[in-house]
């Protein structure tokens, strides 16, 4: 493919880039003609705890929170120019300790799941390996004036002066956002809760475990029920793990789940209380002569999606991201190679684990497009309709004000141009694992290590939320 | 101090009112739990310009405090000028009845129904309803939850007499029309649990005409969670509706609901039934709900299968006596025959609680040739649950057959129960004891029970041996002091010179709780001496046991006892080395008022005792 016919995918202009550390941070305005502003929060020292480990849009776009190793939420807002910025910061998650089971608990947030709209707060679901919390995050603009025993700097005041009683009024004050914590789902995983799913009937959620998944009510903190458990009697006979799970988004009886061995399933909960027994299967015959020892380990489903249609399923393995339509379960409808080239490099990428490395996927506003991570802090895209893809890359050099992502390319052996990268200069430590695109304009946000980059198309108007087309470039 | 007098009524007042907003929680939980108070202070005048918009806006505040906000507005129309102000009351509740804590919410909203019974017809429509009307329209579906619940309360009191009554009414199922199929589940939800509330204060042509239709919507909605609101919504449309009626309106729905796709609005059929059969009638009972209800017994998923067959014993009480009998014996007992080898626990279980009511409505001859089988299966059943809610229910086959019929298998599955390796299974046969007791007769009881009860008396687990000794009270109580005299008495005497002082003290314990109902006689007689003779105990526990039983006998023993034998063993117990016993002892004796202590002995030795005590306490328990 030569680069000449890349699309416009290429036209994300980068808009915001953050480190994790939001305690030491310089912001650098930039004036220029852009209907755009970049921020840059410089981060001195790279602290493992601000490795973010997960990305979330909330329902409309407005919010975006992003959850870290060390167990704390940073919520944006975006403005009304359309740039996002910090709107709330608060530690979801500490580290614990399970004396039962001498082990360390995590504070890492795995997930994070935004509840739709209650009312004017904000609601959202965070989980690090064995707690769920639902925390409210909501504005307060007033404050009560007036005491009856003292006076307006705390002190007491004589009592032989106060002769009437005196009612507090509210009065206006500077705009104050607070995170609560609302209710605390604990003590219902054995093993470590890989994902939480909102259900569309907007009372239940589903935590997910490595072998178990439980069905909670938002309101109900003391039960859970198991809906799933491949839990086996004996744990020799164990062959796979729940992998990630996730409820339709219209339907509020089926849900689906992936497994280590590469397959997902899809549970009709009107059909039996325990799910079991899933009421679709889909795998994809491997060709047997292809089988090698990284077969199965590679075909571990590492994130499923349902598109916002409800129509397909989006499945990520760890070369491939697969469509799937709910009406077929012998072979996806399309299949996207993420990274073809490491196929050659899997001993490797054992080696050193990375083949284990858990890359999620997701789709845009109007299931179009389909973005996923890779290495080197590369991602990619695939237009479904014209079956091009790109690979871009989020990293400080390139993330410069105004700056147009350029396509990158990987080749196997030989440079054809000069930007080309070989696959032997490829950094694996560097990875876009979390991904997040905004449900309705063409705004994505990539999360790699402890930077968030956040993308905005270049030919969305400013401010105007509608959905651009999306252009192919003009070739060369 | 000058004005004194004002300062002194004025100042818990003026805390309270500070308190309204204190940091911690819990003073402003006290401070909103007195609101009456407050409000009492400031008068009516200043409570509804000053104090109510004060509370309005307050609603940032954790969900305690506005539950306790929402509860207390509901009894305030006199603290705000009686029923003429009371619509004062509404904007603070109309802002709690928005908030996302359900539970607040529904108080709210609970408070808001109370205080529309205090508006006069005038006021509601010109205050009430455009609340109603404003909730049902607003942003956010919590405020539109919370308005399902209160078109049901306002429109029968907006007078009849007014001209506006109809197009009021007509609004308001417009609105209702439009939540029944709002876009969030949740207002669907809310309008479904209360379209059968609604349903009762309306005209029955409106019922018919608008009612029907919004109900149909509802049962056939995209999510189960919906659906499975609207079958107690039809249970209570039912109930309005003319028998003629019924089978075009209403019948096709639940007939639907009763073979939904989703188990769980399955299982609210089932859990429903005996209301539903209620509501239906005679006919359609025979014609419809029997099949329904066996196939509820017969369903594929064991949670309606468990709910179906908790329903077994009202549904078979409730069917028209002409043809209850055959009705049962051809539709209903064949499933209950397969119910009782089910696979699942908890559906045999709830088949067991409620299996052998069916005796009293079958018969003697029918209990014995049908259903004597199925109890003997459900005795041997691997399930404890199971075998225990049989025998908790043995007194309905007791009156129509007799138990002597059971016994035989009766007795092996006590014994396993009673030996059972998990202690809360024991436990829940130990309550039993008392009723099979009764059942049984004191000659099998003593023939083959006894021996069960004097071993929970050792069992290794606390609270079974606690259990036992309450046990032994009621048995005692049941079958009279003299057989208690022969038959548990002396065994329980006899573990007082057991070598392990748990035992020991089980004898203590048992005392205590037996001594009341032998009566004088044999605790002086018998008891007593056992009791004294263990002060000398070498274990502190007992001693200081000792001490507390002869306090808890004291009542029961003849005064010349207590001065003759007692006070000389507290006396000397009181100096016992061990603080403990020193301070129980003392606590006795102070307890039976035998004589007056300088006080000093109990500056001294209580504050610590109490403390080790408290020590002791844990240790005591295994």
């Amino acid at each position: 493919m030569s680069s000449g016919c890349l699309f416009v995918l290429r036209g994300f202009l980068c808009l915001i880039i953050k480190d994790g550390n939001l305690s030491l941070f310089l912001r650098l305005l930039v004036p220029c003609s852009s209907p755009y502003e970049i921020y840059l929060f410089f981060n001195l020292v790279c602290d493992p705890a601000d490795v973010i480990s997960t990305v979330e849009f909330n329902q409309t776009g407005e919010f975006l929170a992003t959850g870290d190793k060390g167990g704390r939420v940073v919520i944006f807002q975006r403005e009304p120019q359309g740039e996002y910025n910090v709107y709330s910061t608060f530690q979801s998650h500490e580290p614990e300790f399970d004396y039962l089971k001498s082990l360390e608990i995590e504070e890492k947030i795995n997930k994070i799941r935004w509840l739709p709209p209650h009312n004017p707060a904000h609601f959202l679901l965070s989980t690090n390996d064995k707690t769920v919390k639902l925390w409210k995050v909501s504005e307060k603009d007033k404050r009560a004036e007036g005491y009856n025993l003292r006076d307006e700097e705390g002190r007491l005041k004589d009592l032989s002066t106060i002769t009437t009683l005196q009612v507090p009024v509210l009065r206006p004050m500077d705009l104050l956002v607070e995170a609560s914590p609302r209710r605390v789902f604990a003590n219902a995983h054995a093993y470590h809760i890989n994902s939480i799913s909102v259900n569309s009937d907007c009372e239940t959620y589903l935590s997910a475990d490595d072998l178990r998944i439980n069905l909670w009510h938002l309101n109900i903190t003391d039960r859970s029920f198991n809906i799933v458990d491949l839990k086996p009697e004996n744990m020799e006979d164990l062959s796979e793990v729940i992998t990630v799970a996730e409820f339709h988004p219209h339907h509020c009886h089926l849900l689906a789940f992936s497994s280590s061995t590469g397959t997902t399933r899809l549970c009709d909960m009107r059909a039996r209380a325990l799910c079991d027994q899933h009421a679709k299967l889909f795998e994809e015959a491997v060709d047997p002569s292809r089988r090698s020892f990284f077969s199965e380990i590679v075909s571990s489903v590492s994130d499923v999606k349902f598109s916002h249609s409800g129509r397909y399923l989006l499945t990520r393995d760890y070369l491939t991201v697969k469509v799937w339509d709910l009406n077929m379960e012998n072979k996806p409808v399309e299949t996207y190679q993420v990274h073809d080239y490491l196929q050659t490099k899997l001993c490797s990428l054992y080696e050193s684990d990375c083949i284990f490395d858990k890359f999620e996927c997701t789709w845009n506003g109007t299931d179009s497009v389909i973005m996923t991570g890779a290495y080197n802090n590369y991602f990619r895209m695939f237009d479904r309709a014209s079956l091009r893809d790109v690979t871009l890359e989020a990293s400080r050099e390139v993330c410069k004000r105004r700056a147009v992502l350029q396509p990158r390319r990987v080749c196997v052996g030989k440079k054809r141009k000069e930007t080309d990268v070989s696959v032997d200069s490829l950094d694996f430590r560097k990875k876009i694992l979390h991904t997040a695109w905004h449900p309705k304009e063409n705004i994505i946000a990539i999360a790699a290590s402890n930077n968030l980059y956040i993308f905005q198309d270049r030919l969305t108007p400013n401010g105007h939320h509608n959905m651009p087309e999306i252009q192919s470039a003009p070739p060369k | 101090m000058a004005g004194a007098e004002g300062d002194d009524s004025l100042y818990p007042i003026a805390v309270l009112i500070d308190e309204l907003r204190n940091e911690d929680v819990q003073l402003r939980l006290n401070s909103i739990k007195k609101l009456s108070t407050i409000a009492l202070a400031l008068g009516v005048e200043r409570t509804r310009t000053e104090l109510l918009p004060f509370l309005t806006d307050t609603i940032y505040d954790e969900d305690e405090v506005l539950l306790a906000l929402a509860e207390q507005l509901g009894s305030f129309t006199v603290l705000v000028g009686g029923p003429e102000f009371v619509h004062c009351l509404l904007p603070p509740l109309e802002s709690l009845a928005t908030v996302e804590e359900t539970v607040v919410r529904d108080k709210a909203v609970e408070s808001l129904r109370k205080i529309s019974q205090e508006h006069s017809p005038v006021d509601l429509e010109v205050h009430f309803v455009p609340l109603v009307k404003r909730l049902a329209s607003g942003d956010w579906f919590t405020s539109r939850t919370s308005a399902c619940g209160l078109f049901g309360v306002c429109y029968p009191r907006v007078s009849i007499m007014t001209h506006t009554f109809e197009s009021t009414l007509i609004t308001a199922v417009m609105h209702f029309r439009t939540l029944c199929s709002d876009d969030t589940p949740m207002v669907r939800r809310a309008a479904s649990s209360k379209l059968g509330e609604f349903a009762k204060v309306l005209e029955l042509d409106y019922v018919k005409s608008d009612i029907i239709p919004l109900f149909t919507a509802l049962a056939s909605d995209e999510q189960d969670s919906v659906r499975l609101l609207a079958v107690e919504a039809g249970v209570s449309i039912a109930a309005l509706l003319p028998q003629e009626d019924l089978e075009d309106l209403v019948m096709p729905t639940l007939r639907q609901a009763a073979e939904d796709k989703s188990w769980r609005v399955r299982y609210m059929v089932a859990d429903k039934f005996s209301e539903l059969q209620k509501a239906v009638g005679p006919e359609i009972t025979k014609n419809d709900l029997v099949p329904a209800f066996q196939n509820l017994l017969k369903d594929c998923e064991a949670e309606v299968r468990t709910a179906a067959a908790n329903k077994v014993k009202v549904f078979c009480e409730s069917l028209p006596e002409d043809s209850r009998e055959t009705i049962i014996m051809t539709h209903i007992l064949p499933c209950v025959k397969e119910l009782v080898s089910d696979t699942n626990q908890h559906v045999k279980s709830a088949l067991a609680s409620v299996i052998m009511g069916l005796s009293t409505i079958l018969g003697k001859d029918n209990t014995v040739e049908h259903l004597l089988p199925l109890f003997l299966v459900q005795l041997k059943d691997e399930y404890p649950e199971v075998r225990l809610n049989i025998i908790s229910n043995l007194d309905c086959v007791n009156e129509v057959i007799g138990i002597r019929q059971l016994s035989q298998s009766l007795l092996p599955a006590i014994v396993e129960l009673a030996e059972d390796a998990k202690w809360r299974v024991r436990l829940a046969i130990i309550e039993y004891m008392p009723l099979l007791a009764g059942q049984l007769g004191v000659e099998f009881f003593d023939e083959k029970l006894n021996s069960l009860c004097m071993a929970w008396l050792i069992d290794h687990v606390y609270a079974i041996r606690e259990a036992a000794t309450c046990n032994l009270m009621k048995l005692v109580e049941k079958f009279g002091a003299e057989w208690a005299q022969n038959t548990i008495v002396p065994k329980v005497l006899g573990m007082a010179n057991d070598s392990n002082y748990l035992h020991r003290m089980t004898t203590l314990f048992c005392i205590n709780a037996l001594s009341e109902v032998c009566g004088q006689e044999i605790t002086t007689k018998h008891m007593l001496p056992v009791v004294l003779k263990m002060s000398t105990d070498q274990v502190a526990n007992v001693r200081f046991n000792v001490a507390r039983c002869l306090q808890k006998i004291g009542p029961v023993l003849d005064s010349s006892a207590l001065q003759a034998e007692v006070k000389p063993v507290l006396e000397k117990l009181a100096t016992d080395q061990d603080m403990d016993v020193k301070y129980f002892a003392l606590e006795a004796i102070s307890g039976m008022y035998l004589f007056n202590l300088p006080t000093y002995i109990f500056s001294e030795t209580f504050s610590f005792s109490s403390i080790l005590f408290f020590f002791f306490s844990f240790s005591l328990s295994p």
